[in-house]
């Protein structure tokens, strides 16, 4: 080969490259082979702890959920999973049909009419709700209002996507306005200059509120109005679609995507067909080939940055491939049966325990007069992060302390319970409960 | 490919015609030809706004690119083509006629001067 | 043979999959909330198991052939990756788990956040982007910070090479900087004369990608950095290409300020059919202040008896969250294990195979297209798709025949600054039999399309489907099936 191109040696292919700083001397450990490799991974892996072992009531964005053998196991096939994003329709028809069956899908669960191909996660996905707002108005309107029960996470990761827009005011979470089920204040905040209203569903809390008069609100003074979801709560929820939001995003990990320490996830961002052309990231529709066949393709690409480039609205150029396909594949699988039934496990396991907790002397569930979904707040009345350490040496992973992210709620502890947690460990944390606090 | 008379041009490939003090804005032939089939236009001015030469008036995207229009000159606004939303290919077809963008009142006629004719458009162009 | 989509194979009634019954007493839902209608599919497992299978089957992959995407860095996927991601030890972990409940995790990002400072050349590394663009968000977040906290706000101006990859640009203007078009000479390097030009008190930095898009190391590049520097401006690295320096040049060592990498180009993690990606970003001394939140660090220093305590810290000047959590923490095990697998050594060997597949390629197909840019590339080279005297035959011809043949066709119409581009990345993974054939095919290709246009015209001819109709699917919009009650109507 070296002959070929007219060389001596590999190293004379590099003669352009600075002298002094070529072939760097890498300090690296020795190689391992792939027998070693994998002892060692064992290794470290075995050093956490997991959902596994540990009885988990954590929730607060990511929650752990079932996922049946059949998706990884169609995940793993080599022809998705080394393939790459599908530019080229012929021999891509695989992945493309795929994230039009995703579209679909999370179209129908939302209730809205056009769903993206994703976005990283479902905090990045509320950002981009936000810069689609501020484009539609085309920078006419300086104020996104977030709600103060939004995931504190998705409203960091928003500011720091619009750091670039110093006229932009981003308000709305403050403690003053407060968290009040009724959202009055919020509401409040609303008016001519606000470019979008941002609300999660169910909120951060696991309550389930209605927004049908902030919404109404908000279209009266033009302002558009996103939801950020859990789509598990959509299987037995009224989606927001059908009560006017204009953008539904969310966190889709929830739908047969592990854990796995907070990544890879999936964003997904639903819109009403007004503000098709708006969206930002990857497209797939139906077209016909030339024999009339039918066919997938990537569409609306002018929108994308390989084409618009510095005019483009987002910078956006890969999708969650992978983490789109296990949840269309979770969804399918599960189907419209299955997807209530573990959707009511949820429900009905979160119930019980809250109940169960509420009855212990001295704990008390926050917010009781608001119906929730899978995760509520129970405020102890000892101090929360000594009760979690407490809790820890008997395996329990007792929920999450929010007085991180609200000074106003201290010592109260999110919980959040899923279809696997089997009753006799939610009695066992309440029997641990009992005895941590009360000796 | 066709160069009208009586219009004067940019090297952006945006046309204007005036009459009485109206300016009808759109884009050229050779404009409409290296986009290809359009497939959706956007307008970003309205009716009674007053734009600044150089400002953007809509956004024109076909299959594989999205093109910028600007403002020309220095006007407002008096009548925007919206028509063109529900049926895009008629930019294709009648880029000089019935694929017209928008209409405005101009500040100042002397800012055509700056502006280039037929001829000059159509050898810039064949340089192209 | 077109496969129905889910919708279409629904049957109403059926389950794919069964949950236990509740353990608890249930409880009503709340009023005024009962979702009415659910319109999800309804198929059996094994219908479920067959259907996507066959879309499966659909697909071009790695897996199957040689896949010489210019920018992409195609390579082979080590099976090795997977069962490293799957550990349950990794898989079942909760970000929000106690720190010392995670020490495994951690352990793993500080030694891959450590290693990706040493093949850069680099003094703190951020695990949190994403994927390459969110990366490139990052860096530019941090040079426009670093500007405003040394009072200096008026440095909004970014320099961007014509042949930058479009993310550069889009994610420039996202943050209100001004995008500054930078021309290349004809040796395909930056014009250093159109640089000098544009550096002033205005400038916030350059973005530069090296080798750039068309393959080629920039032969002026310390120069270049040189200016932008005295000018008080910052190099952005695009890391798109660093498939070509690993273990032969780091970048920090030539003066760049920060540097995205690409973990599912560089470091083998799977492409997924469009993602996940993961773009972790390497800074110096002068912008580690300002990394994104949650940095990996040793909180308490181990002894002889214990391993160290490891945690997060907040740079105190951080421009904040990108994202939910700590980043893409399933990709970052797949490309510890790839870099433990090879270490400097074969890193470097990767590096130069991909350098002298690249230039094999070349060599072998210069005399039957043309080579804009005529000198050694590095991973990656750019032809043009068309010949002068055969003005109907375009590089998307080209492209489409090539699938006849099983290859996936190479990046073609980027970057723009040739016409006609087909852009070649051959990767190291390939064997010479590979490339040996791709030249076979290329050049059987290159005669078609004197003798036989329209076979060229008419590919593919054995793919899943033909060429589709991209117009009709942009002005007829359907981007999403409709329910079953509608179908059956």
């Amino acid at each position: 080969m070296l002959k070929t191109i007219g060389v001596e040696k590999i190293e004379d292919l590099f003669d352009k490259l600075p002298e002094d700083f070529r072939f760097p001397d890498l300090k690296l450990p020795p190689q391992q082979t792939e027998m070693e490799i994998a002892a060692d991974l064992d290794e470290i892996s075995s050093s956490n702890g997991s959902t596994k072992e540990l009885i988990s009531f954590l929730g607060a964005g990511a929650y752990d959920h079932y996922t049946p053998a059949a998706v990884d196991n169609l995940l793993q096939r080599g022809e998705f999973y080394t393939a790459y994003t599908p530019y080229q329709p012929e021999i891509s028809q695989g992945t493309l049909q795929a994230i039009f069956e995703y579209q679909s899908m999370i179209g129908q669960l939302t209730g809205m009419s056009v769903s993206n191909a994703s976005h990283y996660d479902g905090a990045t996905a509320c950002a981009e709700a936000v810069i689609m707002a501020y484009h539609h108005f085309r920078g006419k309107r300086h104020k996104v209002l977030l709600s103060r029960a939004l995931n504190p996470q998705y409203r960091q990761v928003v500011r720091t996507y619009m750091q670039g827009n110093p006229d932009l005011t981003i308000t709305g979470d403050e403690q003053a306005v407060g968290i009040d089920a009724d959202l009055k204040n919020f509401t409040a905040l609303i008016d001519n200059d606000t470019a979008v209203v941002i609300v999660q569903y169910p909120d951060f809390f696991g309550r389930v509120i209605n927004y049908k008069p902030l919404i109404e609100a908000a279209h009266a003074q033009g302002a558009l109005v996103a939801v950020a979801v859990n789509p598990t709560a959509l299987a037995l929820l009224t989606p927001p679609g059908e009560i006017g939001a204009d953008i539904v995003v969310g966190e889709g990990q929830p739908l047969g995507i592990p854990l796995s320490y907070g990544g890879p996830y999936l964003g997904f961002f639903a819109v009403n067909e007004e503000l098709i052309r708006k969206i930002s990231g990857r497209l797939v529709g139906q077209t016909t080939d030339v024999q009339g066949q039918l066919a997938y393709v990537l569409t609306l690409t002018a929108r994308e940055q390989h084409i618009r480039r510095e005019k483009a609205t987002s910078n956006i150029c890969s999708n969650q491939g992978l983490m789109m396909l296990a949840s269309t594949i979770y969804l399918t699988l599960l189907g419209k049966q299955g997807f209530k039934q573990v959707a009511n496990l949820c429900y009905q396991k979160a119930h019980y325990a809250a109940s169960q907790i509420n009855a212990i002397t001295g704990y008390s569930q926050v917010f009781s007069e608001t119906p929730f979904f899978h995760e509520f707040v129970i405020k102890a009345p000892v101090n929360t992060e000594h009760l979690l350490l407490d809790l820890r040496g008997y395996d329990i992973l007792g929920g999450y302390d929010l007085s991180h992210d609200y000074p106003e709620l201290k010592n109260c502890l999110l919980i959040a319970v899923t279809e696997k947690m089997p009753r006799e460990n939610i009695d066992f944390l309440h029997d641990t409960l009992l005895e941590v606090t009360h000796d | 490919m066709e160069y009208p008379k009586d219009l004067k041009y940019m090297k952006s490939d945006e046309w204007i015609k005036v009459e009485n003090g109206i300016g009808t804005i759109g884009i050229s032939d050779y404009a409409q030809d290296s986009l290809s089939d359009v497939v959706y236009v956007e307008f970003i001015v309205d009716p009674d706004q007053k734009v600044a030469a150089g400002e953007g008036l809509a956004t024109v995207e076909s299959v594989k690119a999205a093109a910028e229009v600007n403002m020309p000159v220095s006007g407002t606004i008096l009548e925007i083509n919206s028509g063109l939303s529900d049926t895009p290919e008629v930019l294709n077809q009648s880029p000089y006629g019935d694929g017209w963008l928008v209409k405005v009142q101009l500040d100042d006629e002397s800012e055509l001067d700056a502006l280039m004719d037929a001829e000059a458009y159509e050898a810039y162009c064949q340089g192209r | 043979m077109t496969e129905p989509t889910v919708y279409e194979l629904s049957s109403p009634g059926r389950v794919g999959f069964k949950f236990p019954e509740p353990d608890v007493e249930e409880v009503a839902l709340p009023i005024g909330f009962e979702r009415e209608d659910l319109p999800l599919p309804e198929m059996s497992e094994l219908e479920v198991v067959r259907h996507f299978t066959r879309l499966s089957q659909k697909n071009y992959a790695i897996d199957l052939g040689f896949y010489p995407l210019g920018s992409c860095t195609m390579k082979y996927n080590p099976k090795i990756n997977e069962v490293a991601a799957r550990l349950p030890g990794f898989a079942y972990t909760h970000p929000l788990q106690p720190e010392e409940s995670v020490q495994g995790n951690l352990y793993l990002m500080y030694t891959l956040q450590e290693w990706l400072k040493e093949i850069g050349g680099f003094a703190g590394v951020t695990l949190m982007p994403a994927a390459g663009a969110q990366g490139e968000f990052t860096g530019a977040l941090m040079i426009r910070k670093y500007h405003l906290d040394h009072g200096q706000p008026q440095r909004k101006r970014i320099l961007i090479p014509d042949s930058a990859h479009g993310t550069n640009p889009a994610t420039s203007a996202m943050i209100g900087l001004e995008v500054v078009p930078l021309p290349s000479d004809e040796r395909g390097n930056i014009d250093l004369e159109a640089l000098k030009l544009l550096v002033d008190d205005r400038l916030a930095g350059l973005m530069l990608t090296n080798p750039n898009t068309l393959g080629l190391f920039d032969e002026n590049v310390q120069e270049v950095i040189r200016v932008v520097h005295e000018a008080g401006g910052l190099v952005y690295g695009d890391g798109a290409n660093m498939n070509a320096l690993l273990g032969v040049l780091r970048p920090g060592d030539i003066g760049i300020d920060v540097l995205h990498y690409n973990l599912h180009k560089t470091f083998s993690t799977p492409h997924g059919g469009g993602g996940p990606g993961s773009g972790p970003v390497a800074v110096n001394e002068k912008l580690l202040p300002y990394l994104p939140d949650c940095v990996v660090t040793i909180v308490e220093p181990g002894d002889d008896e214990n391993p160290p305590l490891f945690g997060f810290y907040h740079p105190e000047k951080s421009i904040g969250r990108l994202k939910s959590f700590y980043g893409h923490f399933g990709v970052m095990v797949r490309a510890y294990a790839y870099i433990a697998m090879h270490s400097g050594a074969g890193l470097r060997d990767i590096a130069e195979k991909a350098v002298l597949n690249a230039n094999y390629l070349m060599h072998k197909l210069k005399e039957t297209y043309t080579l804009p840019y005529d000198r050694t590339c590095m991973h990656e080279f750019v032809l043009e798709g068309f010949w002068k005297d055969i003005p109907d035959v375009h590089a998307f011809d080209i492209a489409k025949r090539l699938m006849d043949f099983d290859f996936h066709p190479p990046t073609n119409y980027f970057p723009l600054i040739v016409k006609e581009a087909l852009m070649i990345e051959p990767t190291e993974t390939e064997t010479l039999e590979t490339l040996d054939r791709f030249v076979d095919v290329m050049i059987q290709i290159a005669e078609e399309a004197r003798t036989n246009p329209q076979l060229l015209h008419d590919a593919p001819h054995n793919t899943p489907v033909r060429r589709a109709d991209e117009l009709k699917a942009a002005k007829e919009l359907v981007v999403c099936c409709y329910p079953l009650e509608e179908l059956q109507k």
